[in-house]
């Protein structure tokens, strides 16, 4: 039995993780921003074996309150061993271009937030000498393209944020895993036109999952955008920059 | 979202004016959208009750949460786009099972409600809706309905059998069967004639919960209607070793089969081989309720067989007594056009709360025919004929095709049903059979 703490616990990636969770037996601590929802989700993971699944409404962009979020979320759960990082935008690159302010939220949210959380979660668990902790980046952070490249770079900015914990906390065990799903068929991917490389969002969830509890380090998911992306890494920047990506 | 994916199960018509826009939590408001709406679970209706061209469909797959689990009771609330096979998932380890249960379990709960399913136990327990405790019924205006046999009852026999047309069913909850294990004991007869069918029949819907038969629909004369009779009951607890049960990985129908894949050698062959796979006239055994219930379902998107053209269902229910059923049979044996997956039943007398239900008493019999055109449609004008003149129906889940005559005089209540229609609902079956003729 574990204790979970879910951050951006209403979206698709999280939501089927924490089912993973839930069917285990662990106990649950969802946050979001819309009560509604996280009622709607909490009854679920209840249903499907959870023995306890506690929510706290939070807007995860007030940096300043995610001390009291988390040490709430701990008090409620009676402690903390798992954490996953899952808010999170898919911005407008347009709307990022054209006005900077949109671009900062952007990265405010995709960035900032989650390191101010990781960075007190880290601490939290490096004080109690274990934890596991995964944060969803993405692969649009292993290479800026004119398509998205704001996003792109507050992911990139996560990535090493969460590669530099994942070293420090190594020497006590606790495990730090940096997720980058591919295209996943989710709501936040509801406009794109599906091609053969999106997968439901059960199929990461489920190795988040396993990189939580087994211990993992750059998670790649599906596995295959390992292999895509280190092709992409590769081109030279002379190519790249002709490149329409 | 890509809507060349959300066709229907017998591929037939073909839709490319629709748009999609996926539901994902039952306390939001429905979309934006432009045109007439309709929900759309799994698709795994045969025609167009689940498409809507020139409209938007809404997505009900994402509506998969459950809400409360009566463990003692078997009484299970959730939302709407659970599967069923999600729904077994979750309640046959702790011993419950389906009331009814389609011949997929790749169907939504609100599908299920939708449409009204029966299965193998329709003699003993009717259809899905008679389980159907309550449910929330969203409307286009914004305004939310609980519906149950007491309250909106109106609303509540609308919807159970309404095509999805009067709103979304956001959860439903409902009643399971207490069952002791995953395991039925079953049993398979030689029968030789649909005069043997009947015979068989009479003597086993008192004694067994499911009870269904496949036929040789290409045999004729004194071989006329031969075939397998099924029959089987929930097994009682066994002490032994449980076989192994499988869930997840499924073989998968990789590419469309050629058109001519399906065509009467094939299928003669087919069914002469099935006629004489078991060599003792009866046949008995413990099976796991997934090959007993969900033969198909053991090759996933099986529908691709019958090629791009696609293929139609015909499911009719005629009364038991009258000489239409052997009509009907002798006149697809003479056109030598199906396909072996034929399933051949008699429904009891339990009435549904449903306004548009399919089942009613009688005999029904389900078959599939590959799409060869005006071919096929001649064929089905002859059937319907036969099944018109004995007062039958046709199963708007399987229809393609049926004319507005047809459905309008099998259907009396429907002048009654469109009165709960929501104004902004709409499917392409819909506009079809609701044509002036």
């Amino acid at each position: 039995m574990k204790r979970v703490l879910i951050l951006g616990a209403t979206s698709a990636i999280a939501e089927e993780t924490a089912r993973l969770f839930a069917s285990k037996g662990d106990r649950i601590c969802l946050v979001g921003r819309r009560p509604e929802r996280l009622a709607e989700i909490a009854a679920d993971l209840r249903v499907r074996g959870a023995p306890q699944v506690e929510t706290l409404v939070s807007d995860l962009n007030e940096t300043e309150r995610h001390g009291a979020l988390i040490d709430g979320a701990a008090e409620a759960l009676g402690g903390l061993d798992t954490a996953l990082l899952a808010h999170g935008t898919l911005g407008d690159q347009a709307a990022s271009q054209a006005d900077w302010t949109v671009a900062a939220s952007e990265i405010h949210t995709n960035f900032l937030s989650a390191a101010s959380l990781l960075t007190l979660l880290a601490n939290r668990f490096e004080a109690q000498r274990h934890g596991a902790v995964a944060v969803i980046s993405s692969v649009a952070g292993d290479r800026g393209r004119q398509s998205n490249y704001v996003y792109g770079a507050a992911k990139a900015g996560l990535t090493t944020f969460t590669d530099g914990v994942r070293n420090r906390l190594a020497p006590l065990g606790i495990t730090v895993v940096t997720v980058k799903p591919g295209f996943v068929d989710t709501p936040m991917t509801a406009h794109l036109p599906k091609g053969p490389l999106f997968v439901k969002p059960d199929v990461v969830a489920r190795s988040i999952h396993r990189a939580l509890a087994k211990g993992g380090n750059v998670l790649y998911t599906p596995w295959f955008w390992r292999f895509i992306m280190a092709i992409i890494k590769a081109v030279p920047e002379a190519i790249f920059k002709k490149l329409k990506l | 979202m890509h809507p060349d994916r959300y066709e229907s199960w017998g591929r037939f018509p073909k839709v490319c004016r629709q748009e999609v826009r996926s539901l994902r939590f039952r306390s939001d408001p429905l979309p934006e959208a432009e045109g007439p709406l309709l929900p759309y679970g799994l698709g795994r209706s045969y025609g167009d009750s689940c498409l809507n061209e020139g409209g938007t469909l809404l997505s009900t797959t994402n509506l998969d949460r459950l809400i409360h689990f009566d463990h003692e009771r078997g009484i299970l609330r959730c939302e709407a786009g659970v599967s069923l096979a999600e729904i077994l998932r979750l309640t046959v380890p702790r011993g419950w099972f389906l009331p009814v249960t389609p011949g997929t379990k790749f169907v939504t709960l609100g599908g299920a409600i939708a449409n009204d399913v029966h299965g193998k136990n329709h003699h003993a327990d009717g259809t899905f809706g008679r389980h159907v405790r309550c449910f929330e019924v969203l409307r286009s205006d914004g305004t939310r309905h609980l519906c149950s046999p007491e309250e909106n009852a109106g609303l509540f026999r609308a919807t159970i059998g309404g095509l999805g047309l009067t709103g979304v069913v956001t959860w439903a909850e409902f009643q399971l069967r207490p069952v002791s294990n995953p395991l039925i004991e079953a049993e398979s007869v030689r029968i030789r004639s649909l005069d043997e069918f009947y015979e068989v029949n009479a003597a086993s819907e008192a004694d067994y919960r499911y009870t269904v038969a496949w036929i040789d629909v290409l045999a004729s004369g004194r071989n006329l209607g031969r075939g397998l009779y099924n029959r089987g009951n929930h097994a009682a607890p066994v002490t032994a070793d449980l076989p192994k049960l499988r869930w997840g990985s499924r073989l998968a129908v990789p590419l469309d089969a050629p058109g001519w894949a399906i065509n009467p050698l094939t299928v003669r062959a087919f069914n002469f081989a099935y006629y004489h796979k078991q060599l003792r006239r009866v046949q008995a055994g413990l099976l796991p309720y997934e090959p007993f219930f969900y033969p198909l379902d053991a090759v996933a998107k099986w529908n691709r067989v019958y090629g791009k053209r696609g293929f139609f269902q015909y499911q009719c229910v005629v009364p038991t007594g009258s000489e239409a059923m052997r009509e009907i049979i002798r006149t697809i044996a003479r056109s030598a056009e199906a396909s072996p997956l034929v399933v051949l039943k008699t429904f009891g007398d339990l009435p549904s709360p449903g306004m548009l239900s399919f089942p009613r008493q009688g005999i029904t019999l389900a078959l599939d025919f590959p799409n060869r055109g005006e071919r096929t449609f001649r064929l089905f004008e002859e059937l319907d004929r036969l099944v018109a003149d004995a007062g039958g129906a046709l199963y708007p889940a399987k229809d393609a095709r049926m004319p507005p005559a047809m459905f309008q005089r099998s259907f009396p209540r429907w002048r009654e049903f469109a009165t709960y229609v929501d104004p902004r609902f709409s499917s392409s079956f819909w506009r079809r059979v609701t044509h002036e003729f």
